[in-house]
Order: C-alpha cells, then sequence, then structure tokens
C-alpha cells in the first residue's frame, strides 16, 4: 500500500470568500485604505497650513465642505465604526487580558473600559477644537 | 425514541484508487440524541466498513475526531444531529492533506510541537525537600490555555495556514505561550527561536477563526496576542 495523500488547493485570491467569518476579517483590513486616505488628507491639510498662506488654508477648508466630501467623511466615519472601533474594541480582551489576584477581568469589562475611554478622549477632542 | 433520517455526505479518498476526493452519500436513521460522530459510526458498522476515520473517546477529550461538518471545523462527538440540517455534509479537517477518507496527515503539527517544547524546562535543580509549589493566582494564568486536547480545528479554520503552511499556528503557539507562563517553567528564553521566528506569531493576522471554532474555549487567538 502506497501513501499518496491528497492536498486540497486553496484560491490565493479568493480564499475569503469561503464563510462569513473571513469576509468580516477582509472588511475590518479594508479600513486600511480608509486609514491611508486620511493620512494623506492630514499631509495636505498640514501642507496648507505651513505654507503660511490663508488663502491655500481656506481653499483646503472649502474642498473639505463640499457636498461630495462631506458624503465620503459621513461614510468613512461609519464604516470605521462598523468595522474598525466595534471590532477592535470586541478584540480588546484577547489583546490585553486583565487578571486580578486569581480572576480574570470579565471581557466584557474591558470592552466598556475602551468605549469609555473613547468618549472622554472624543470630548477632549471636540473641546480642544472648540466645538464644544 | 424519535428517528430522523439524515442524509450525510461523505468526503471519500482513497489514495490506490482515486485521483481526488469524492462525496458519497448515506442515509443514517439517527436517535435524536446522536452525534455526527455516532452517525459515522452507524455508517461504518452497517452501510460500509471501508469507511475510514479517526476517534476514540467520545467525550471532548482525545481530540481526534475532529472533522469539517457544513464547513466548520468541530469534534464529531460535540456536534449534535438534532442541531443540524437534514442534509449535513462531513470532510476531513480543511488545511491538512487527506490520507484516506476523514483521515488527515497531522505530520506538520506534530513537527512544529516538537519545536516548541510543550514541557517545563528549568535552568535551576528542582528543590530537593519539597515539590514546586504554586498558587492558586498563577495556576490561573495559564489554565485556560491547558484544555487544548490537540484537535486541530483551530487549524482548520486559520487562513494564514491554509495559504502558507509554514506557520506555526494557533495550537502550537498557545502551548508554548501556556509553558512560558508556567511559574516552574524556565525555559521561555529557549522556545523564542519558535516563537519569535519569522514563521512564528508575527504571520497571525488576527482573524479569531481558530478562537470562535475552538471546541475547548481555549481561545488561542488571545495567546497568541
Amino acid at each position: 500500500m502506497s501513501r499518496q495523500p491528497y492536498v486540497r488547493p486553496i484560491s490565493k485570491t479568493t480564499w475569503y470568500m469561503r464563510n462569513g467569518r473571513y469576509k468580516r476579517y477582509m472588511l475590518r483590513e479594508v479600513t486600511c485604505l480608509l486609514v491611508g486616505f486620511y493620512s494623506l488628507l492630514a499631509i495636505f491639510g498640514l501642507a496648507a497650513l505651513a505654507s503660511g498662506t490663508p488663502q491655500r488654508w481656506d481653499a483646503f477648508l472649502a474642498s473639505q465642505q463640499n457636498g461630495l466630501m462631506v458624503a465620503v467623511h459621513a461614510i468613512a466615519l461609519v464604516y470605521f465604526l462598523v468595522y474598525m472601533t466595534f471590532d477592535w474594541f470586541k478584540l480588546a480582551p484577547k489583546a490585553m487580558p486583565v487578571q486580578l489576584g486569581e480572576k480574570k477581568l470579565p471581557a466584557l469589562v474591558i470592552v466598556i473600559g475602551h468605549y469609555l475611554a473613547w468618549i472622554v478622549v472624543s470630548l477632549v477632542i471636540f473641546w480642544l477644537a472648540g466645538v464644544i | 425514541m424519535n428517528i430522523r433520517e439524515l442524509e450525510l455526505e461523505v468526503m471519500r479518498y482513497d489514495p490506490e484508487q482515486d485521483q481526488e476526493p469524492h462525496f458519497q452519500s448515506y442515509t443514517v436513521p439517527c436517535e435524536e440524541d446522536w452525534a455526527i460522530l455516532d452517525a459515522i459510526n452507524y455508517v461504518k458498522e452497517n452501510l460500509d466498513t471501508t469507511l475510514a476515520y479517526r476517534w476514540s473517546c467520545h467525550m471532548m477529550v482525545c481530540g481526534s475526531c475532529g472533522m469539517m461538518i457544513n464547513g466548520e471545523p468541530s469534534l464529531t462527538c460535540k456536534t449534535f444531529v438534532r442541531d443540524l440540517p437534514d442534509k449535513v455534509r462531513v470532510e476531513p479537517l480543511a488545511n491538512f492533506p487527506i490520507e484516506r477518507d476523514l483521515v488527515v496527515v497531522l505530520d506538520d503539527v506534530m513537527e512544529k510541537l516538537e519545536r516548541a517544547k510543550p514541557y517545563i524546562i528549568r535552568k535551576e535543580p528542582p528543590p530537593e525537600d519539597q515539590e514546586y509549589t504554586q498558587s492558586r493566582g498563577a495556576l490561573y494564568k495559564f489554565k485556560q490555555y491547558t484544555m487544548c486536547v490537540n484537535c486541530m480545528c483551530c487549524y482548520s479554520a486559520c487562513p494564514q495556514y491554509a495559504l502558507d503552511s509554514s506557520f506555526i499556528g494557533p495550537a502550537v503557539l498557545t502551548l508554548a505561550h501556556r509553558y512560558n507562563l508556567d511559574s516552574r517553567d524556565q525555559g521561555k528564553s529557549d522556545r523564542l527561536d519558535i516563537l519569535a521566528d519569522q514563521d512564528g506569531v508575527w504571520d497571525c493576522s488576527f482573524v479569531g477563526a481558530c478562537s470562535e471554532v475552538c471546541p475547548k474555549s481555549v481561545d488561542p487567538a488571545a495567546a497568541i496576542q
């Protein structure tokens, strides 16, 4: 009797279509494109600010206020919330488990802690930006 | 007792006759408390004695009956017929070569397991007059990771291992971490070679599928993080 193990082929390009779990993972990872987009936007904004000419800075601000860009920002915000914030906060207890004495802190407590910290940091940023 | 007919589609592969695997259907009269393993045993005992598969304890301890059930890696002794539709597809664990029918080749993981040195390593001699002491708190740091039964469902769920089998993988990394966390162990630096290697923890992209399918709630993704 001879051994001839059979290796099932796997697609390098469509493997994530196999189940919903992998699709959700890919949707989360795709947020890197949005991060890249906002990094470029920050560079353009900083360049406009650093140029020292108020017209350039005003033009940059105006470019962010047209309907298309407002829609892009709104979609990006929702996408980030669903596939970045919620997902990563859900995974946080795995990345930073906390053991107090003999017991581990429940995962839910760590997740809620992240949401509370997020709200506090957001409020501080809004306050610094003069929004509140 | 109620009998429910289950259509069991089983992947078959005979290395001496087949070029590739194919599916074979069996109609199995299942009792209401049967697990999928019972249905497979029924096929073996009553319908087709040539079917090859692994199992032993039937109580989630031996870890040998892991298979793909409707595309999900799971222990067949833990997956109950009553929770499944009338048609169930059973395949060998994904991401491993098929030896025959539902039996997979686990040589790769066994070799990696050995490299991870999953045992207590001491640099200092053991105490002569007393046993090693360990507080309950120190035990609970790693106890969860001792629950692994090496069923390899996590490897079947891991897309990283599927795409590149040089990745050490969830269960072996978890076991290495289990010994690194053990207060009696002094071998952390000895395991660094395998854990910090480019095929070690860095290959994990945190899909988290390993933890979702683990039948013993070991949470390999947490161990890797």
